[in-house]
């Protein structure tokens, strides 16, 4: 579905993608993890179109993405949940989730609310409220249901686990996992590996901007470099 | 009918418009209420941009200054009918904001405030200079728009004064109006979205070079609009419609009523129109009061005067 080869990226003089090659098939969740600076979120942004890519080519559904800005990329159905939520603050719960859905004007608009609200309860709630007032964990839910209201085919997850309570972050993986159920492809990229290999099927390790292993995700948990370097255990 | 915010704040202009009339001590405050209506146009305008999509403008009375001179130029070059000009105004304001913005709002920052100052200094000197087209800094003569001598045919006897406070009026509720439709539209949600991340406006599929543009262009049409009332009530205009102060002057009234709401915005224009006219020590130290309201908003009232009064109300209710 996603094919990534040869993907440099950089910025301004700094190279800090050295030729990624990365694949996601239909229905998969695969995740990216790695330390902090190993280049997962500018991977992400070249996916998503708001960083350049200065070589190599992404491909979407067979399609190549080259030259496609980032706007034009969640109505093919390549959407990004960016990292540190960037959610709409001013305005309210349930105008942020209309905007997810800013590509549609069909009735489906208000069913995929109603399935947002059922995902995650507390926005219900919370709908007419302005999303600034929101805490981190709902304000998590808020971006991801945004995301979803989109439709996306595959949905790019950048950090959902970022600076969050322990009990919330099972709660947002345990959603990333029943997307699966949802026929939406997953590409998650985490720090918390542990818990992004636990629900993924296949896994990417990134080290300086490279891909340094791969391959399925509970190989990956087994394996003793990957426990001893990630998941310090 | 539901009491929307938007239905209840074009009632409370309508009752407004409506009522005030009974409270004028004399027919000069006619006058004064549709120089209200005139810069509470514009001031919408603001609303739209700035309140909305974030963006600043510091030559905003540029585009006032071109729907002003279209209704003194057209007419007697052009033999066109002064209400044709206020949309010939109009549609080169709307074109001329198309042309600078596209490729300044590609940009990210403060860049459309300083372009927009470049070209509200330019125009404003284009009036004064171009002495054989507008005849300069001494002004020219601007042609009856005739609606009143039509109304009174059909029986309808204002004074001058009252007609133009009348019509001033509604073409305020009416461009209010408009604005809240695009408030809660999903172009108007986009504008706002993008004022708060542009990346994350980018994420769900808005095209944010765009909007804004739309935004500005928008926005540059209530300026002309605004400009062309004033010129053809006062039948005469002056190249300080389009000066730098006139453009500072906007702003401030968005920023002290609430930039971010029309009615505040409006609240604001009323504010500072009525000052100088009820006090005249005020016309004195206008530029100075004008900077000392911006500082003390800015720092106390970043809402702006009718959001922050409301808040506490609501909080004084509960």
């Amino acid at each position: 579905m996603l094919k990534v080869e040869g993907l440099r990226s950089r910025y301004g003089r700094i190279e800090v993608l050295h030729g990624i090659d990365l694949e996601v098939s239909q229905g998969e969740i695969v995740t990216v993890v790695g330390a902090n600076g190993a280049g997962k979120t500018t991977l992400l942004r070249c996916l998503s179109g708001i960083q350049p890519v200065s070589a190599g080519t992404i491909s979407f559904q067979g399609e190549p993405l080259t030259g496609i800005p980032a706007y034009k990329r969640p109505a093919k159905g390549l959407t990004q949940s960016p990292e540190g939520r960037q959610i709409f603050g001013n305005l309210t719960v349930e105008e942020n989730l209309r905007l997810g859905a800013y590509n549609f004007h069909d009735e489906r608009v208000g069913k995929d609310m109603e399935d947002a609200f059922q995902m995650f309860p507390i926005l219900r709630e919370k709908r007419n409220l302005a999303a600034g007032g929101l805490s981190g964990g709902q304000q998590q839910m808020l971006a991801m249901a945004r995301a979803l209201m989109g439709r996306p085919a595959c949905l790019l997850l950048d950090e959902p686990s970022m600076g969050l309570a322990p009990i919330i972050v099972q709660q947002i993986f345990d959603v990333v996992e029943s997307l699966k159920g949802r026929g939406v492809t997953v590409l998650l990229v985490e720090q918390n590996a542990f818990g992004a290999l636990r629900i993924a099927d296949r896994g990417y390790v990134m080290e300086n901007g490279k891909i340094a292993m791969q391959g399925a995700a509970a190989d990956l948990i087994a394996d003793p470099r990957i426990r001893e370097a990630y998941l310090g255990i | 009918m539901k009491m929307t915010p938007k239905l209840a704040t074009l009632l409370i202009l309508a009752a407004l418009v409506l009522l005030a009339p009974f409270l004028f001590p004399s027919n000069f405050y006619y006058r004064v209420g549709a120089l209200i209506f005139v810069n509470s146009i514009a001031v919408t305008g603001i609303v739209i941009l700035t309140g909305y999509a974030g963006q600043i403008s510091l030559g905003h009375a540029g585009f006032a200054g071109i729907g002003a001179y279209a209704c003194a130029l057209a007419p007697a070059h052009f033999g066109i009918h002064p209400a044709l000009a206020v949309v010939l105004g109009a549609a080169i304001s709307a074109l001329l904001a198309w042309l600078v913005g596209r490729p300044i709002l590609r940009l990210k920052g403060y860049y459309l405030g300083v372009a927009t100052l470049g070209l509200g200094i330019l125009i404003s000197m284009m009036l004064n200079n171009e002495r054989q087209l507008t005849r300069g800094p001494d002004g020219i003569e601007v042609p009856e728009l005739g609606l009143r001598a039509l109304l009174k045919g059909w029986g309808l006897d204002l004074t001058n004064g009252q007609f133009w406070y009348y019509f001033c009026g509604l073409c305020m509720i009416l461009g209010a109006w408009l604005a809240l439709n695009l408030h809660n539209s999903p172009s108007g949600r986009a504008l706002r979205a993008l004022h708060g991340s542009e990346v994350a406006a980018r994420t769900v599929g808005v095209d944010v070079a765009r909007m804004k543009l739309q935004a500005f262009v928008i926005s540059a049409v209530y300026a002309s609009v605004s400009g062309s009332l004033l010129a053809l009530q006062n039948k005469f205009i002056t190249p300080d419609v389009a000066g730098f102060m006139h453009s500072i002057e906007m702003v401030t009234m968005a920023v002290l009523g609430g930039v971010g709401s029309v009615l505040g915005a409006i609240f604001g224009a009323a504010i500072l129109t009525l000052l100088p006219q009820v006090l005249t020590v005020f016309a004195e130290y206008e530029q100075l009061v004008l900077g000392l309201v911006m500082m003390l908003v800015m720092i106390f009232l970043r809402e702006g005067l009718l959001p922050s009064i409301l808040r506490k109300l609501r909080r004084k209710g509960e």
